[in-house]
């Protein structure tokens, strides 16, 4: 039994990294005032992409280290541009953005699903980036399995919150962000550009989004499939509303959700006789409870989100 | 303004929408190698040259257009419903349920029954969503999504489990499907395996026409979609036309369900939802949320829906690229309908065009 | 401005220390048009050395707009700008900044999630150090200004903590801290106190030994009390420009408003009726959960107006909306001929007859989208006059239309527009067609002629007393005093969500107003 806990608590880290960057990503988006829901193809085309490139090099086979970094580069740069096109729909053209992220998701999905076909063709899988035991840590009880034994790009991910909590709190861009979100006519009074400031907030979310996809494909699933990302893209948008924009709190949502995904390999792995479904269904039922419990009376949420600004139409 | 300018405007902004839309498709085409023109030929024109082409195209633009006349609805009503896969899925189950449980009930009595039925099953699964938004304020565009993938897994386990086929048992051919549904649920067919639910798709427009344009209760629920502030003021309940378009909305998905198992599948099986629900979307705002404008709409996606599973064949390209495009769409429209409100743009290109008439003369 | 303190000594060196001095600016032949309007046309104006500018017009005329071009903000059509006799050209207010100009904005330009050091720190880009932000050295700078000009802030505090003389406190500190040595302020007064505004003047008075000011307001006793030049805008054209003190306060508004309009007044006696408002005790909380109305009592009689006076922000928002079922009541009662309506559905409320004219026009009052017709049965949809079981009439609908749009003279191509493309005046008179023709028994007006030009004005005035004459009681919430004197029957002033007195029309002066508005006790 203490050797199930501790796998479940082990996959934790690891399976929640795609949630967590995915998530603070939104999270400078949102913080900018824009939702981006089309975080979810993003995902996806970061995935194929990451994929793609260690795929390419080697046919499946092993391929040098270098070759997975480019996969998470290139997602990174085709994350960061659809940012950029994100930010030409909704804030250049100012089209509503729940809307126009469904319409992203559906490009997204829909081109890495058709050059998957093309470039790819079935079910492929990739060597993937390796578990690193981090020296003495890694060796403590308990512990040592659940937090110092995973790949680099885990690691990364979670010193990345730290820094994403001074980017945001501490340095002029992050002060740029949070008023640009909440009061986008007094950050233009200063002088600050609100619509520059939200597409560099976009690329950087975007480049997130892409990451984590290629996080998914590259060191998580080691292959790419049409269903890889199912609905973590929209579960990472619930987080951030979860995690009343904090990247400490995003945090703890992503490792709860993933507990919760978790669920369902610990069932397949005991063999006990719960629908598998139901346990697939754990996830999702629960960003709806989460929801419910977090969405009235949002007191922290930037107040200009969602909202197109215009300096020229006074409200 | 001239009216002449504005009419102009129009059209420009519209034909550049259309030419950044097919450029973008163009783009993802060309990176897979695929001949653009044969590509668009075979998803836009071929299904055009038969008949039997024709009607295959009818069969996908029925559910099209009831789940986009349904969204319309909630649309309208200030709630994007982006949940109708997963209320067709339930539809699907209800329906099932019915007829596998009534099989010898007659047909006038049993079809209505469990065509009532799919429309309560997705009626209740967008009910939730909307009761969740008008009374806890959660983002419908979150929890439809969650939904959807909710009810697909629930189907797959009804498949899997009670509804599955006693044969499927026997011979074990690997999918989970449940039995041919009996005959007194069956859907009549006017041609090929082109069914009366046609007929259906085309009436219910028309009452959504009606509920919108020509009731009390149509007013409201366009009052409180067009600004709830506003609608509250005026001593609607937002909340309560919110939760009733959602509901409204999915027992349309739901129908759709019920009228494409009685049409043309006649048996649960795994992919009867076929991404109607997204494309469901797209057809709505396509259409302008209107039921005259998604008649036509529906048949338009209908015929890219099913040129698109010509494609893999004919030019080698992967169907997916119909989800492409509806994507590109989608952006496309919501993008072209800012342009096309955004009087100060407007304004800005009459002036730079009378400058320019000005220094021709 | 709660303390108006001698100014320090060590202004002036603080001040003369800084460079490259605005000798004169001006702004020539200025054009810039909106959709339909022409907001400024060919306007100049000038300012020197040490001068305050009034610039004064009604809403509307074109002020905010042209100060908005200075600042960069809005690109003119035509037009330029000099400073001291050089052409300049702003692309965006940190241009501006540079030139030494500064704004006070009407609605402070602030973060409230932010505190007052942060919100400086937004403009203040000596301490942006690329990874790093010193917020050090942004509030030492913050101190130093705030004690050089005898204006006290607290750096650390979060926005939404602070009142709205505070938040005004901290524009002017934010300005000054980028180095504004010419400062523009949008109507500063709008929001305060009459006695806040007397310590405004004297600060800014001192200022201006240094510094030279433009002003916006339409309040001509400022405009006496603190400018040495005075130009007016109409409809977006310069119509007027001298030196304040050749012209008496009367000949500035007759010039202001283009001709002679003088407004109704209330003729008083009718005698006072029962009560048919009555609210006791109500408790209400504001959307921050703080709250909002503390134990307010009110009483309104048949065939009265009762105006309630205040500086915006104490709960006025609040008690138009809890009477009209659109706030959850705490506690607290709210009689209305004899049935208590507190927390019933806004549905409820018209039912009984409340008629209510919002705050908000454009996106409460209305619903934008929506033709005319539609906007005048918002309400009465389902009426047996306008519906037969769930059909509508559209017959009914668009006779009914036609005669109110004649009978209140509503401006509109056709009874079919979008009520939203109609002026500010035009939808308030749709607002108003629709709540008369409803034949209320009670009626709640906020801010009912804001942002109106004096013709729509005079004509909501005269309307609403005849819905007095009529025997019909009005709450009236208004921040114009002038108003809420020519109009009430008695005057109620509105403090921090309570009632602080209710005075009849014969004993309220402005200065005892002001008084009640300061939150002062009478004894």
């Amino acid at each position: 039994m203490i050797d199930i806990i501790t796998n479940m608590l082990a996959m934790c880290i690891p399976f929640s990294v795609a949630l967590l960057l995915a998530s603070i990503g939104e999270m400078f988006n949102q913080r900018a005032g824009v939702f981006n829901l089309g975080c979810e193809g993003v995902m996806a085309m970061g995935a194929f992409v990451g994929m793609l490139i260690p795929f390419l090099a080697g046919g499946g086979g092993s391929v040098p280290q270098w070759y997975n970094a480019l996969g998470f580069l290139a997602a990174a740069l085709l994350g960061a541009f659809f940012g950029l096109f994100f930010g030409l729909v909704t804030v250049t053209f100012r089209a509503p953005q729940g809307i126009a992220g469904i319409g992203l998701q559906m490009f997204g999905v829909g081109t890495a699903g058709t050059l998957f076909r093309h470039f790819v063709g079935g079910t492929q899988s990739i060597p993937g980036i390796p578990d690193v035991d981090i020296p003495l840590l890694s060796r403590i009880p308990f512990l040592g399995d659940i937090l110092f034994s995973h790949n680099v790009a885990a690691y990364l991910a979670y010193i990345f919150v730290p820094i994403a909590w001074y980017i945001l709190f501490k340095t002029p861009w992050g002060l740029k962000v949070r008023a640009v979100g909440t009061n986008p006519r007094a950050a233009d009074s200063m002088g600050i550009n609100v619509s520059r400031t939200r597409y560099e907030a976009l690329v950087v979310g975007g480049a997130l989004a892409g990451l984590a996809g290629a996080y998914l494909s590259v060191a998580q699933a080691k292959m790419f499939s049409d269903t890889l990302i199912s609905g973590r893209g929209f579960i990472a948008v619930a987080l951030v509303y979860f995690g009343h924009w904090h990247p400490l709190q995003i945090m703890g949502g992503a490792l709860l959700f993933t507990l919760a995904q978790t669920f369902q390999t610990i069932v397949q792995s005991m063999g006990i006789s719960f629908p598998y479904e139901l346990a697939v269904m754990l996830p999702y039922v629960l960003v709806i409870v989460v929801l419910s419990f977090t969405s009235r009376n949002q007191t922290t949420a930037p107040t200009a989100l969602g909202k197109p600004f215009n300096r020229e139409i006074r409200t | 303004m001239t009216r002449g300018f504005r009419i102009a405007f129009r059209v420009v902004i519209m034909a550049l929408a259309a030419i950044s839309a097919i450029l973008m498709a163009s783009i993802i085409l060309w990176m897979i190698g695929a001949d653009v023109s044969d590509t668009f030929y075979t998803i836009v024109f071929e299904p055009l040259t038969k008949m039997l082409h024709i009607s295959e195209v009818l069969i996908r633009a029925i559910p099209l257009c009831i789940i986009a006349v349904g969204i319309s609805v909630a649309y309208r009503s200030g709630i994007i419903n982006i949940g109708a896969e997963g209320q067709m899925a339930m539809g699907l189950l209800a329906f099932t349920g019915v007829a596998l449980a009534f099989p010898d009930v007659p047909r006038p009595l049993l079809l209505p029954l469990a065509l009532l039925a799919s429309m309560i099953g997705g009626g209740i699964w967008g009910f939730i969503p909307g009761i969740l938004k008008a009374k806890l304020n959660v983002s419908e565009l979150l929890s439809t999504v969650m939904l959807n993938y909710i009810a697909a897994q629930f189907y797959s386990l009804c498949l899997r489990t009670i509804y599955l086929d006693p044969a499927e048992q026997v011979y074990g051919t690997g999918t989970p499907q449940s039995m041919k549904l009996t005959e007194n649920v069956w859907l009549g067919r006017i041609t090929g395996r082109l069914h009366y639910g046609i007929l259906l798709a085309l009436i219910l427009a028309v009452l959504i026409f009606i509920l919108m344009w020509k009731t009390s209760i149509g007013f409201r629920m366009r009052a409180s979609g067009s600004c709830a502030r506003a609608a509250r003021y005026g001593g609607i309940s937002v909340g309560f036309y919110l939760a009733v378009s959602m509901a409204i909305s999915g027992a349309f998905a739901g129908l759709a369900g019920g009228v494409e198992l009685a049409g043309v599948h006649r048996r649960a099986i795994e992919g009867i939802t076929n991404n109607y629900g997204f494309s469901g979307v797209v057809v709505a705002l396509f259409g302008g949320l209107h039921p005259f404008g998604i008649i036509p709409a529906s048949f338009l996606f209908g015929l890219l829906i099913y040129g698109s599973t010509l494609a893999p064949t004919k030019v080698g390209v992967p169907a997916n690229i119909v989800q492409v495009m509806q994507g590109i769409i989608i952006i496309v429209i919501v993008t072209a309908q800012m342009v096309l409100s955004n009087t100060y743009f407007q304004d800005r290109v009459w002036r730079k065009y009378q400058a320019l008439r000005k220094k021709e003369v | 401005m709660t303390e108006g303190r001698a100014f320090p000594p060590c202004l002036f060196s603080f001040i003369s220390a800084m460079d490259n001095k605005i000798r004169s600016l001006r702004m020539e032949h200025i054009t810039k048009r909106f959709p339909g309007v022409l907001a400024s046309d060919d306007i100049s104006i000038s300012v020197s050395e040490g001068e305050v500018l009034a610039l004064v017009g009604e809403n509307g005329a074109g002020k905010t707009t042209l100060m908005n071009i200075l600042m960069g903000l809005y690109q003119p059509d035509e037009g330029s700008i000099l400073i001291n006799d050089e052409p300049v050209r702003f692309r965006g207010p940190e241009d501006a900044f540079r030139a030494g100009l500064g704004m006070v904005h009407q609605t402070y330009m602030l973060v409230p999630n932010m505190t007052v050091t942060e919100n400086i720190a937004l403009g203040y880009k000596k301490a942006w150090k690329h990874l790093r932000l010193d917020m050090k050295e942004v509030r030492d700078r913050v101190m130093e200004v705030s004690s050089h000009y005898g204006l006290s802030v607290n750096p650390d505090a979060y926005i939404w903590q602070l009142s709205v003389g505070e938040q005004q406190k901290v524009e002017l500190v934010k300005t000054l801290c980028l180095g504004a040595r010419f400062l523009i302020l949008d109507e500063p007064t709008s929001a305060l106190t009459p006695q806040e505004v007397d310590e405004l003047i004297v600060l800014l008075h001192r200022m201006t030994a240094e510094l030279s000011i433009i002003f916006i307001s339409h309040k001509l006793q400022e405009v006496k009390a603190l400018s040495n030049k005075v130009t007016i805008l109409r409809h977006g054209k310069v119509v007027f420009s001298g030196n304040t003190d050749d012209f008496s306060s009367k000949e500035i508004a007759a010039k202001m408003t283009g001709h002679e309009i003088v407004l109704p007044r209330n003729p008083g006696g009718q005698d006072r009726g029962e009560a048919v408002l009555s609210i006791k005790d109500l408790t209400v909380m504001s959307d921050r959960k703080t709250v909002a109305l503390d134990h307010l009592s009110l009483d309104v009689s048949a065939g009265e107006i009762v105006g309630l006076a205040g500086v915006s922000g104490n709960g006025q928002r609040e008690l138009a909306e809890a009477i009209n079922g659109l706030r959850k009541a705490e506690s607290g009662s709210i009689m209305f001929f004899g049935d208590d309506i507190v927390n019933k559905s806004p549905h409820d409320v018209i039912a009984k007859g409340m008629g209510y004219i919002p705050e908000e026009r454009n996106t409460e009052g209305i619903v934008p989208s929506f033709s005319i017709k539609e906007n005048f049965v918002l309400k009465d949809i389902s009426s047996e006059t306008f519906s037969s079981g769930i059909f509508t009439k559209q017959k009914k609908i668009d006779e009914s239309a036609e005669r109110l749009v004649k009978r209140f003279d509503v401006r509109c191509p056709g009874t079919g527009t979008a009520a939203g493309s109609l002026s500010g005046g035009n939808i308030q008179k749709v607002i108003l067609a629709r709540e008369i023709e409803r034949k209320p028994r009670f009626l709640v007006a906020v801010y009912p002629t804001r942002g109106l030009d004096m013709g729509a004005v005079e004509f909501i005035h005269s309307e609403l007393l005849k819905i007095r004459e009529s025997g019909i009681g009005i709450l009236l919430i208004s921040e114009e005093l002038d108003e809420i004197m020519d109009l009430s029957d008695r005057i109620a002033v509105i403090y921090k969500g309570s009632i602080q007195r209710v005075l009849p029309k014969a004993e309220a002066t402005a200065e005892r107003l002001g008084i009640l508005m300061a939150g002062v006790k009478e004894e």
